[in-house]
């Protein structure tokens, strides 16, 4: 007692300094949620991150009393600026297209280090088994494994495995979590059996993690980084609860808050539950009787240069091929040329447009496009009747109408942007392949729809080249 | 059963927090518009490298040779998570900035 009296400021000051840092991190969030104020909520995390990173390392001290040896704070100091190099040289280098892959990778790296947080902390007293250890070791290697996969697969290194197999697997595989955890904390056995188990129950997490995310591929991909993200939030708040540090619990759980709210207006978005994009079971359900009427008509791109020019509405929908074909600052240069003209033109984003939540809105941001200019689906729908020409760019799904006629799609009753009620349809497309859901799209054989085939980019470079002569 | 009574008891504070925090997440982050997505996601990813500070703590008082090796792979790993998180958001947030339109 009289060695805690001795050591009482510091440790206020450093408790406080968790407080403070958790404050930190709700009004930077709070400020995230406004394109203005959006940068300066970054630094206000950036900073409250900063802040208990210093009190920690001046005033932590262990049970006994025992500040940071000089040696351990040069090691920590080393460790943290190779970090910190590695980690800004890589998010400065990455290419707006590959965010998703990034977001993904960095958050394998804050899965990783939950698990191995929770792992020591275990192996430092392994008689005081706890639940939230547990949990965030399993929760951290699932996040870890998981978005290492989702990283592979975004990159191209790793491809899908379609098969209702996984989805007993990954049934089975949970149901063993479950029981090794009960066992470990409830079965009363000696700490070497105890210890094996908690070993074995890191190896099934982290298998566990692959197989979780090795189905779900494609369009599903934001919904899976979402739940990843929300992951590691909670294993980081877990292994805050060990500490009973108020800054970790606090961050992590607001993470863990952020991913669920977009986990679940992504599922929303594409009309599906959870549970579904989980388990994987893409369609499958009804069949689809509707058969495509009427023909596929093309245009020529004089023609649709003419058409846009004298138009007074027109909306831009831009899909995932936009990105693929790097042609978000050639879709910028048509809006600001039609834009002279007097041309009123706008980008209808839909929510998984993309590969990750709002990835469209930033790779539109990158080639200058003022966000005013995008505008959102729900937004958008109500004025479609009034646009004169609707463009699609790389984009199927999200403005397939089977979505409200045919009950039979398996899109049936995704909310989508409405691009038939254009008075004007025109679809830039490489050739007549289907979407990812590999459906049928009534769109191009709408009488008002014209095709203009190619790709995505030289189509309107050419498209603007086109108008300028006019 | 007592067990649990036990632990419910004794991390009574941390349950608390962790309840209300729940709340506050939700609240505070509902009403973010789709613009800002990605930006609000890899930012809140940034956030969850707060388990820097259990990597801090780790290293701080490494003593085995396992306490050292995981302790600094975890403080590597945090920090990769921390720095590229709010350097990859601020990029993308740099880009929000109002424009005048041309």
């Amino acid at each position: 007692m009289i060695l805690l009296n001795t050591m009482m400021p510091g440790q206020v000051v450093l408790e406080y300094s968790y407080l403070l840092s958790a404050i930190m991190f709700v009004i930077g969030l709070k400020l995230q949620s406004h394109p203005e104020t959006a940068r300066k909520g970054n630094l206000w995390a950036a900073t409250g991150m900063i802040l208990p990173m210093i009190t920690t390392l001046l005033l932590n001290r262990d049970e006994a009393g025992e500040a940071i040896g000089l040696m351990n704070v040069f090691a920590i100091l080393l460790i943290i600026a190779a970090g910190a190099v590695v980690g800004s040289i890589m998010a400065r280098k990455v290419k707006m297209t590959a965010m998703p892959q990034m977001v993904s990778f960095f958050n394998a790296t804050g899965g990783a280090a939950s698990a191995a947080v929770a792992l020591i902390e275990y192996n430092k007293n392994p008689d005081q088994a706890l639940l939230v250890g547990l949990l965030g070791l399993v929760v951290g290697s699932i996040a870890f494994s998981g978005s290492m996969i989702a990283y592979g697969k975004l990159d191209g290194k790793v491809g899908d495995i379609f098969s209702k197999v996984m989805t007993y697997v990954n049934l089975f595989f949970m149901a063993v979590i479950v029981a090794l955890i009960l066992v470990v904390l409830l079965a009363g056995l000696d700490a070497q059996t105890r210890t094996y188990l908690v070993y074995g129950l890191l190896v099934i997490s982290l298998v566990y993690g692959v197989s979780f995310v090795m189905p779900i591929g494609g369009a599903d991909m934001p919904v899976v980084i979402s739940l990843l993200n929300s992951l590691t939030g909670i294993a980081a708040a877990m292994a805050g609860f060990i500490y009973q540090n108020e800054a970790m619990i606090l961050g992590g759980i607001l993470v863990g808050a952020a991913g669920t709210i977009l986990t679940l207006q992504m599922c929303k978005a594409m009309n599906r539950s959870l549970i579904n994009v989980i388990v994987g079971a893409f369609g499958g359900g009804g069949v689809s009787n509707a058969q495509a009427q009427g023909s596929i008509k093309e245009i020529t791109l004089s023609d649709a240069a003419v058409l846009l020019s004298y138009s007074q509405k027109v909306v831009i929908i831009p899909g995932y091929g936009l990105a693929v074909a790097q042609a978000q600052h050639i879709a910028h240069e048509l809006d600001n040329l039609l834009g002279s003209k007097g041309v009123d033109v706008r980008y209808a984003i839909h929510p998984v447009a993309g590969r990750m939540p709002g990835h469209m809105n930033v790779l539109l941001a990158e080639a200058d496009v003022p966000y005013e200019q995008l505008v959102e689906m729900d937004n958008i729908n109500p004025d479609m009747p009034n646009v004169d020409v609707a463009i699609v760019v790389g984009a199927n799904d999200v403005v397939n109408p089977a979505a409200y006629d045919d009950p039979g799609s398996p899109i049936y009753g995704m909310p989508i942007i409405n691009a038939h009620l254009a008075k004007n349809i025109i679809i830039m497309k490489r050739g007549m392949g289907k979407g990812y859901a590999g459906i049928e799209n009534f769109l191009f054989f709408n009488d008002k729809t014209r095709m203009l085939f190619g790709d995505a980019k030289s189509t309107m470079q050419k498209l603007v080249s086109e108008i300028k002569t006019i | 059963m007592e067990s649990l009574l036990s632990f419910l008891t004794a991390n009574k504070d941390a349950i608390f927090i962790i309840v209300l925090s729940v709340f506050l997440g939700f609240e505070v982050i509902s009403n973010v518009p789709s613009v800002l997505h990605t930006p609000l996601m890899s930012g809140a990813n940034a956030i969850s490298g707060v388990i820097i500070i259990g990597g801090i703590i780790l290293v701080g008082h490494a003593s085995t040779t396992l306490e050292w090796v995981l302790g600094s792979l975890a403080l590597f790993m945090a920090t990769l998570n921390v720095a590229g998180g709010f350097v990859v958001t601020d990029r993308m947030l740099e880009m929000f900035k109002k424009k005048k339109k041309a």
